[in-house]
């Protein structure tokens, strides 16, 4: 999932403080599951904001909202009829849901509520860590099914750095090892030789360096 | 022979190597970089010239390269993958070599956030590997990574590092067989402390018969102080300081210290000349150049052979 963290509230304050009604929408989807932008995270921002800047002597309407999906043209239509009278809008979706707002709205201004943070899976219950940084051309078939492109600090490709120690990466004991990590995995699965394997240089052309990326299913396109 | 470089005829001479370490000024002192060559000249074989190293922002390896070239020296131009693409990288490489740099050490290079530029972002186009395969089809194929043809191939004697004493140790072996596969010519490990754990690591090295197909040059450092002893023994991640020399530099009083530092180290030297595959030594005297000329002597290993 896109992972995300809501940003601080004193900066959050700063963006609606010039208005009178606001419109705080929610998404249903990612930030959601990491507890960052759902229906609960909504009117627990909505009842902050309300506060705090009551504290200042002003007041702030706030509609709350939470869609199904704000990466969506068809439920970003769902907040046509709560637009009106409103003077700005504030997402708590990732990056993505924010921009789908601005594309419709276009006389409304749009804030961001959270910090869209990475690709990640959930380690344990409240821990969230990068898998993935969408390079567009996976290795995980070839590194053991363990990502060195996200998940090694020095996007190593063909193996750990002179700073590995005991399993954990040079800069920080939270962070483990990632070649460790797949060269436990290639001990289990009798797969040493692997290893010895170069990894060509990437053609980053499928990650960033070819410029913003589109998928274009001619099948499914209207 | 591959190339012209200075520290390849040393090594296929048969004679053992001895290369140093020059760190470039954090400013414009090209005077320093002089200083500090002075202290190696006619001491050894090449010196190699840091690039931005522990992540902290110097003196470009190629512009000092390029001053020590001028004094005389040899110098071994490092470039590590952290501060720039292929495109910048491959530049460099010309530059260096249009400027008579023959030898060069490729790396991926300490991580920002040790640095004094936490906040810049890593490149890491390629890796350390990647970085060696290129240079070798520059001189080789005389073709630039991306495939189009390059009018005057660098001849580049090409190093690489090893860290035999970082984790997974079964895999520093075969770490090593990949640099070598990718084409480096030569190998400077990290500082040795503990012989016994690098005796293991050539062990299989020899196993692989790594050593016949790349020259291994044994990283060596002095340590000034019990102080210094304590932080790479504790502090500086994948270096293995044994307690066992920490307490022996501790048991000689301060001033006497870095006579200790140096004794090691020398006797550190004596014993790996034994170890088969040691082709060379590399003397890491940060910020100690000025001794490295009595380690050499007193390791035996002057005068420098005339190539």
């Amino acid at each position: 999932m896109i992972t995300a963290e809501r940003k601080p509230l004193e900066e959050l304050i700063e963006y609606v403080r010039p208005f009178k009604r606001i419109l705080l929408v929610g998404c249903n989807e990612c930030v959601t599951v990491c507890s960052a932008g759902g229906r609960k995270e909504v009117g627990l921002l909505a009842s902050g904001l309300k506060m705090a800047l009551m504290q200042s002597g002003r007041n702030i309407e706030i509609r709350e909202h939470t869609l199904e999906r704000q990466c969506d043209p068809e439920y970003i239509d769902e907040l046509v009829s709560m637009i009106d009278g409103v003077d700005a809008v504030m997402s708590m979706a990732c990056g993505c849901g924010v921009q789908e707002i601005s594309r419709r709205f276009k006389d409304r201004p749009v804030f961001p509520a959270v910090n869209t943070k990475f690709m990640g899976a959930s380690e344990r219950q409240g821990v969230w860590a990068e898998r993935c940084q969408g390079c567009g051309n996976c290795l995980l078939g070839v590194t053991g099914g363990i990502c060195p492109i996200a998940r090694c600090s020095k996007r190593l490709m063909n193996g750990p750095c002179g700073g590995s120690v005991a399993g954990k990466c040079e800069i920080s004991q939270d962070v483990d090892c990632v070649w460790q990590l797949i060269w436990d995995r290639f001990k289990e699965l009798g797969l040493e030789e692997n290893y010895l394997n170069i990894i060509p240089a990437k053609d980053w052309r499928s990650a960033t360096g070819g410029g913003p990326r589109k998928i274009i299913r001619e099948d499914l396109a209207a | 022979m591959k190339t012209e470089s200075r520290l390849e005829k040393v090594l296929a001479s048969g004679n053992l190597a001895v290369t140093s370490e020059c760190g470039p000024p954090r400013g414009c002192q090209p005077d320093k970089v002089r200083e500090k060559g002075k202290y190696l000249e006619g001491i050894v074989d090449a010196v190699n010239v840091t690039d931005n190293q522990t992540a902290m922002v110097r003196m470009s390896s190629l512009a000092a390269s390029a001053i020590l070239k001028q004094e005389g020296l040899n110098p071994l131009f490092q470039m590590v993958t952290r501060d720039r693409n292929r495109l910048a990288m491959q530049a460099d490489i010309i530059g260096a070599y249009s400027l008579g740099i023959d030898t060069m050490l490729c790396l991926s290079g300490d991580h920002t956030q040790f640095g004094d530029h936490p906040m810049a972002a890593n490149v890491h186009d390629i890796d350390s590997i990647q970085l060696i395969q290129m240079v070798k089809t520059m001189r080789d194929e005389g073709k630039f990574q991306g495939g189009a043809e390059l009018k005057g191939a660098p001849k580049m004697f090409i190093g690489a590092a090893a860290n035999p004493f970082a984790d997974p140790f079964e895999l520093r072996v075969l770490r090593l067989a990949k640099k070598v596969a990718a084409g480096a010519d030569f190998i400077q490990t990290q500082c040795i402390f503990n012989v016994d754990k690098f005796e293991k690591w050539m062990e299989g090295v020899r196993a692989r018969g790594l050593h016949k197909q790349c020259y291994i040059l044994a990283g060596i450092t002095p340590m000034k102080s019990v102080g210094a002893a304590r932080y790479m023994k504790n502090k500086v991640p994948g270096m293995d300081v044994p307690q066992e020399l920490v307490d022996r530099m501790g048991s000689v009083p301060k001033e006497k210290q870095p006579e200790e530092g140096i004794s090691i180290c020398v006797e550190t030297i004596e014993r790996l000349k034994k170890v088969e595959g040691v082709a060379g030594f590399h003397i890491m005297a940060i910020d100690w150049e000025e001794k490295v000329e009595e380690i050499v002597e007193r390791a035996g290993l002057l005068p420098r052979p005339q190539m």
